[in-house]
């Protein structure tokens, strides 16, 4: 187990590396000039503000020296600073990233409650109206894209019934929308995963056998067979959440919720290249320290893994 | 022990003294035998209609005694004996008529919870394949030790020096250190072992054994044979060894029941059936057992596939593939005739669902 976790301490290093060399490289392939967006149109500006900036942002070394600069700081936690509000990325984003946390724990939540209640029952009344019903509205879920999702919540319980406000706020009431339409695609999801694999399960000679020892039905479906179909859908969740936590773009800016989402696609806009950098890292580093959790899970839960 | 040795001479001859005996000794008192199937009959709901699984199968065993049930697959030996663990899978199967009776009361009329509370401790199963019959997930012990947690409310502490104390028994080496281990870390006979245990953990009374010995090593089979039928004999346990190997059962069995299409076509003593088969697919079955003096000739097989269960054909369902098949073999379903001598000496326990079983058994 533990040389399992180092080599996947090693792989995490080795994709982080690789993410931001990508990213790094895309940002400067993009038109547009950081320099521009903060001194001002090219006409007016000044030679001398212009290589005075692109000093004090090391902008005037190289692409890899750069890099090696960024790397370097990122590594002793250290963003750098924006290009308009002249502060700490990382002073900027602390908050923001509070903010889509709560967001993400919120969704998840929602999303392994609902999911796998969903599947479960599903399952266990496999071709009953209430399955059917569950095949029907997953498929419609999953159908639907996040911004329609977004809107019709907000046409519907914060415009005409007027259960929850409009745009999000610190309140957990201003919380439900947007981590509702964040959760309702992942809880379809997990709702068929969850179904599937019960099934699946359900199936399998052990539960056959759980049945034949005499066991209660409760501790055969709990015991026997949850645990089994718990491990692709701990996986997805697993995923899912890491998803989540990295900000969701259109979810923010739909309810105005200000977490990284809303934070990149604002920094996109102005070129503020630290924020984009620095959101992306977070994003990408947030991601495989969770896909690294779920494979410990995934060891916890079945010993296949753990011991071979 | 005398009365196992009782018992073998006289089964299947109505009540004996030696049911007698076994039934006291297991607590019914009502001189029937252990368990009695009586006309089962089951059935499983398809796209394409009803399969008939079982039609009409009746048998006894006795404690102490060992059924054999012989036949390929899907001849319904599986089915009945899941109908009478009550574990077949509703939907789609379910038992369409017919009465199983344990220690005289038809469980079948039983509430769903009487019924689970004999599973596993009056009676326990144990299946073909053990490696996926275990849950990959919980240990042995664990899986063990659930027997005694459910059936005895012991703690998770007793249960488990009930659990290591099962894998001496069944002889499991270093039973105190393996017993955190999981199934995938044991061979295949071990894994065989540990579902004997299971099954064997509560001292049941009748176990049925689903082709115990099928997926494992030929080496190993004997030896797990030979562990089944010894603590069968010193737990005095009635046991039904659903098999398709002849060679498995001329060990251990007492008696034969032959399967085909959901009926029973031939009952016998073990050691006569090798001898005067008397009916055309037992002789077939013994037909295909490759031998050595043989060696280099063409085995035998018998012609064709066994029935479809949704259209079993008319009359006699063996009569597509059997060689002495007559018109009336393919209108009449011929009924499980007792089988006697030509001089018409009875045959205890002998029967044969052929009508023309004297030809085959005298011919």
């Amino acid at each position: 187990m533990g040389r399992y976790v180092a080599r996947r301490l090693g792989q995490m290093v080795i994709v982080l590396i690789g993410a931001t060399m990508v990213l790094f490289a895309c940002l400067f392939v993009l038109p547009g000039d950081p320099v521009g967006s903060i001194a001002g149109s090219d006409k007016a500006r000044d030679p001398a503000v212009v290589a005075e900036l692109k000093a004090r942002y090391g902008l005037d070394k190289s692409l890899p020296e750069q890099y090696v600069n960024y790397v370097s700081k990122v590594a002793t936690g250290d963003l750098g600073e924006d290009f308009i509000q002249r502060r700490e990325v990382s002073e900027i984003l602390g908050p923001k990233l509070a903010n889509t946390a709560k967001l993400a724990l919120l969704a998840i939540t929602l999303v392994t409650v609902f999911g796998m209640g969903v599947g479960i029952i599903a399952a266990l009344y496999r071709y009953s109206i209430l399955d059917m019903a569950t095949t029907f509205f997953t498929t419609m879920a999953v159908g639907f894209p996040t911004f329609v999702i977004g809107m019709l919540l907000m046409k519907w319980f914060a415009v005409e019934l007027q259960w929850f406000p409009q745009l999000g706020g610190d309140k957990l009431e201003g919380m439900v929308l947007p981590a509702v339409t964040l959760a309702i695609t992942d809880i379809a999801f997990v709702a068929r995963l969850t179904r599937g694999t019960m099934l699946e399960v359900l199936r399998a000679d052990y539960v056959k056998t759980a049945v034949a020892k005499g066991l209660p039905r409760r501790r055969v479906l709990f015991k026997h067979v949850l645990r089994n179909s718990s491990i692709p859908v701990v996986t997805y969740l697993g995923i899912s959440f890491g998803a989540l936590l990295g900000g969701a773009l259109i979810t923010e800016a739909i309810f105005n919720w200000d977490g990284v989402g809303l934070a990149l696609v604002q920094a996109i806009q102005q070129q503020n290249n630290p924020i984009v950098i620095g959101v992306v890292t977070y994003s990408v580093a947030i991601f495989v320290v969770l896909s690294l959790i779920v494979d410990l899970l995934y060891a916890a839960l079945d010993p296949r893994i753990r011991l071979s | 022990m005398l009365r196992d040795n009782i018992s073998k001479q006289d089964e299947g001859g109505g009540v004996t003294t030696s049911e007698i005996l076994s039934v006291a000794e297991t607590g019914g008192g009502t001189g029937v035998p252990l368990l009695e199937v009586d006309n089962l009959q089951v059935e499983f709901k398809t796209r394409d209609g009803v399969a008939k699984a079982v039609n009409g199968v009746s048998y006894s065993v006795s404690a102490g005694e060992t059924l054999a049930v012989l036949g390929e697959s899907g001849s319904g030996k599986s089915v009945t004996a899941q109908a009478i663990m009550g574990i077949l899978d509703s939907p789609p199967g379910r038992v369409a008529g017919g009465e199983v009776r344990f220690h005289g009361k038809d469980i079948l009329k039983m509430s769903d919870e009487e019924r689970r509370k004999l599973r596993g401790d009056k009676m326990a199963m144990i299946f073909q394949d053990a490696l996926s019959s275990l849950n990959p997930v919980y240990s042995v012990g664990d899986q063990l030790g659930e027997m005694f947690r459910v059936h005895r409310g012991m703690s998770k502490k007793d249960a488990k020096v009930k659990a290591i104390e099962l894998m001496d028994r069944v002889k499991i080496p270093a039973a105190k250190a393996r017993v955190g281990d999981y199934p995938h870390q044991f061979s295949g006979g071990m894994r065989q072992r540990i579902m004997i245990a299971m099954a064997l953990a509560l001292e049941p009374d009748l176990i049925i054994a689903d082709e115990p010995t099928t997926a494992l090593d030929v080496t190993v089979q004997a030896q797990v044979m030979d562990l089944l039928a010894e603590l069968q004999r010193e737990m005095n346990m009635g046991l039904i060894l659903i098999t398709h190997d002849l060679g498995v059962v001329a060990d251990v069995a007492d008696k034969i029941a032959v399967m085909y299409a959901g009926r029973i076509v031939e009952t016998a003593p073990v050691h006569e059936i090798y001898k005067r088969p008397s009916h055309p697919y037992t002789r077939g079955l013994l037909d295909s057992i490759p031998r050595l003096d043989q060696k280099g000739q063409e085995l035998y097989a018998i012609k064709g596939l066994p029935p479809n269960l949704l259209r079993i054909p008319a009359g006699c369902a063996f009569s597509p593939r059997c060689p002495k098949a007559q018109d009336i073999c393919r209108t009449e379903i011929p009924v499980l005739h007792p089988v006697t001598e030509q001089d018409g000496t009875e045959l205890p326990g002998r029967g044969s669902a052929c009508h023309f079983w004297k030809d085959q058994i005298h011919g």
